[in-house]
């Protein structure tokens, strides 16, 4: 049974840290800080995000660097915020941040016009707009201010945990790689290829080694489909938010997704 | 005389075993209450080392001193993002204490105002005071704050400001007006008026002995007004008005320079002192009515006016009533200004609890620090407000 526990950005450490949450899977970005002083352990990548500006559209800015002395709306306890400060001290530019609680405050904001700009994650500002009252006032800036790779969390202390949550996302990016998906796995695993085999348990025995059942790969893969149906189904181009793989392609496709081998 | 009963009791205290003594039981049970609570409490503060050490979290106050590096709305001193984090905490402090004070002082002022408006013969002044106290101190704060601030944001976005008066500008941003800037000579006037801050001073205790002394009233505060705003006027005019403006100006995006004030400080200042003027109010109008009506009969057959009554006789003997539940108003006041957080107001709680705690990642030495800082700040008004209440009191002869 998985209990879902809804956290603001504010509360997400210290409710992973107390042991509230034994995972904690959200837009939270690696960082190195993150990593080594909060007693945490990121678990990989299962996002590239980047951060953009989403702009109102009647200011006709072009680019991000017009934005000198603009109002920024911005959600508060995120690495958004720091990103912004770089950015916009490296370019020699004065913003005055309007800092909200939750990400509905800071849309709330910018479409009251308190703010001329709004920023977070690029992913993150097109489910912004596509919330807004009317989504063609305003525009997402094609500029990328920073790397954000998002993945899931754990406490550290419990490696066996931290192994099964990392190699779980790594079988559902290999799913994909090797065209298992929630519908045909079941008939996969009784096939030839021995990479598949071993990924769905019919041969060697990794489920074991992470102290699973051996079709643990198989039962994640039948029951939420492989990382390109998780992206598809939830953030993908038929979705409200339509976004495009981009940067979380397949490594043979362009993209930086890339599992380790499951061996 | 030996007291029979005292007597009684010394000889039974030599009868009884220790443990049914009385007086040592009572020490006995609150050495071991102590004892209990001061175990409970390091075991707490034992158990968080430990399994913070255990668990690789950073603890100390190191912290304080790495760079901050975002950016704050509002600072009322000198900041930027190569500031600490100690920098964040002076800043988030400053402004929870500037609109607590600005909160009471409106807040005072109002439920003055209004607890004697619901005094007032005239029906339709004190029912109107009614309806004010009624309705506001029965909504939650939290809404009432949401309420101000969504109006305030209805205002137009910069390009359309409304221009109340010659360059002052009111949009969603905020007011934005021009910011006096003192040149050289200026200093004449700011010691001009601390002169006549300290002239007026002499002149009403002047004054005071003299009314004591003779009974002839003399109009010290009409007097002091005028010193205190004409003498630095006439040392303005005489250093040739030493003073110029920075006006704001719409850039691209927004009026820059001349000063702002941002619309969240003045939705939670609004929100603060009318929801606590609605309490004052009502403690003004209790304390007012606790001075029995012969006080007033009396003050009239001595031919005093309605104004010298309420002023003389009335308002000093209810400020005995009103000052003490005064003092947990001006308490919730400053409490409730960590609302401010929901707003996005840059308070001590948003940016030391939020912003900085999240970015260092140091959750129970800044919630620490937060705590003690409302618990200082709590104990001084309150004690200030003791020292108040003491030299208000009856004093006994």
């Amino acid at each position: 049974m998985v209990r879902y526990v809804p956290l603001t950005a504010k509360e997400r450490f210290t409710a992973l840290q107390s042991g509230e949450i034994d995972m904690l899977s959200r837009n939270t970005t690696w960082t190195l800080t993150r990593d080594t002083s909060l007693g945490l352990s990121f678990a990989g990548v299962n996002y590239y995000d980047g951060q953009g500006f989403l702009v109102q559209k009647n200011l006709g800015v072009k680019s991000a660097l017009e934005l000198d002395g603009a109002s920024v709306c911005i959600q508060a306890g995120t690495t958004t915020e720091l990103n912004l400060a770089d950015y916009f001290r490296l370019h020699g530019m004065k913003y005055s941040a309007v800092v909200f609680d939750t990400s509905d405050q800071t849309r709330e904001g910018f479409e009251s016009a308190r703010c001329d700009i709004l920023t977070s994650d690029q992913s993150q500002l097109y489910a912004i707009r596509s919330k807004m009252a009317d989504p063609s006032s305003a525009v997402v800036m094609p500029e990328v201010i920073s790397k954000e790779p998002l993945g899931p969390v754990v406490r550290q202390g419990d490696d066996a945990w931290f192994n099964i949550v990392k190699w779980t996302l790594y079988a559902l990016v290999n799913a994909e790689e090797m065209g298992v998906t929630a519908a045909n796995a079941k008939d996969m695993s009784m096939g030839k290829n021995p990479g598949i085999k071993r990924l769905l348990g019919t041969e060697g025995d990794a489920g074991m080694k992470l102290g699973l059942s051996a079709d643990w790969a198989l039962n994640a893969i039948t029951q939420v489909g492989n990382y390109g149906e998780m992206f598809e189904r939830n953030v993908g181009p038929n979705t409200p938010l339509a976004i495009s793989r981009g940067l979380n392609a397949l490594w043979n496709k362009g993209g930086l997704q890339y599992a380790p081998p499951v061996r | 005389m030996a007291d029979p009963i005292k007597t009684q009791g010394t000889s039974n205290q030599t009868k009884t075993a220790i443990w049914n003594d009385p007086t040592f039981r009572s020490i006995a049970f609150q050495v071991l209450a102590i004892l209990v609570i001061g175990w409970f409490f390091y075991f707490i503060f034992d158990n968080t080392l430990t399994n913070r050490a255990k668990s690789g979290v950073t603890t100390g106050f190191a912290f304080l001193n790495s760079t901050s590096g975002f950016g704050i709305l509002m600072t009322l001193i000198d900041y930027d993002e190569t500031h600490t984090y100690f920098d964040t905490f002076i800043v988030g402090l400053l402004n929870t204490l500037l609109v607590s004070v600005m909160g009471i002082i409106l807040a005072t002022i109002l439920g003055f105002a209004m607890g004697i408006a619901r005094l007032s013969q005239n029906w339709l002044i004190a029912k109107i005071a009614t309806v004010y106290v009624e309705t506001l101190r029965n909504i939650p704060l939290l809404l009432q704050i949401f309420f101000w601030y969504s109006l305030l944001r209805t205002l137009p976005g910069p390009k359309q400001s409304y221009v109340p008066w010659d360059n002052v500008f009111l949009n969603a941003r905020g007011l934005y007006f021009p910011s006096p800037i003192p040149e050289s000579g200026f200093g004449l006037v700011t010691t001009a008026f601390v002169i006549a801050i300290v002239v007026s001073f002499y002149i009403i205790r002047w004054a005071h002995k003299r009314q004591d002394e003779t009974g002839q009233p003399f109009p010290s505060i009409l007097t002091a007004l005028g010193l205190v705003i004409g003498l630095p006027s006439l040392a303005f005019v005489a250093a040739g008005m030493p003073l110029s403006f920075d006006y704001p100006v719409l850039k691209t995006f927004n009026y820059q320079g001349g000063m702002r004030i941002i619309p969240e400080l003045m939705a939670l200042w609004w929100a603060l002192s009318l929801y606590t003027a609605a309490f004052i109010a009502e403690i003004v109008r209790a304390g007012i009515l606790a001075v029995s009506h012969g006080q007033t009969e009396a003050a009239r057959a001595l031919g005093v006016r309605n104004g010298p009554t309420l002023r003389l006789v009335i308002i000093p003997q209810a400020m005995r009533v009103i000052i003490p539940p005064l003092t947990s108003q001006y308490l919730n006041l400053t409490k409730n200004s960590s609302l401010a957080t929901a707003i996005g107001y840059p308070d001590l709680v948003g940016v030391f609890m939020g912003t900085t705690l999240n970015q260092s990642g140091q959750a129970v030495e800044i919630v620490g620090m937060t705590m003690a800082v409302y618990l200082v700040m709590s104990l001084t008004i309150s004690a200030f407000i003791n020292w108040f209440n003491a030299k208000m009191s009856l004093v006994e002869r």
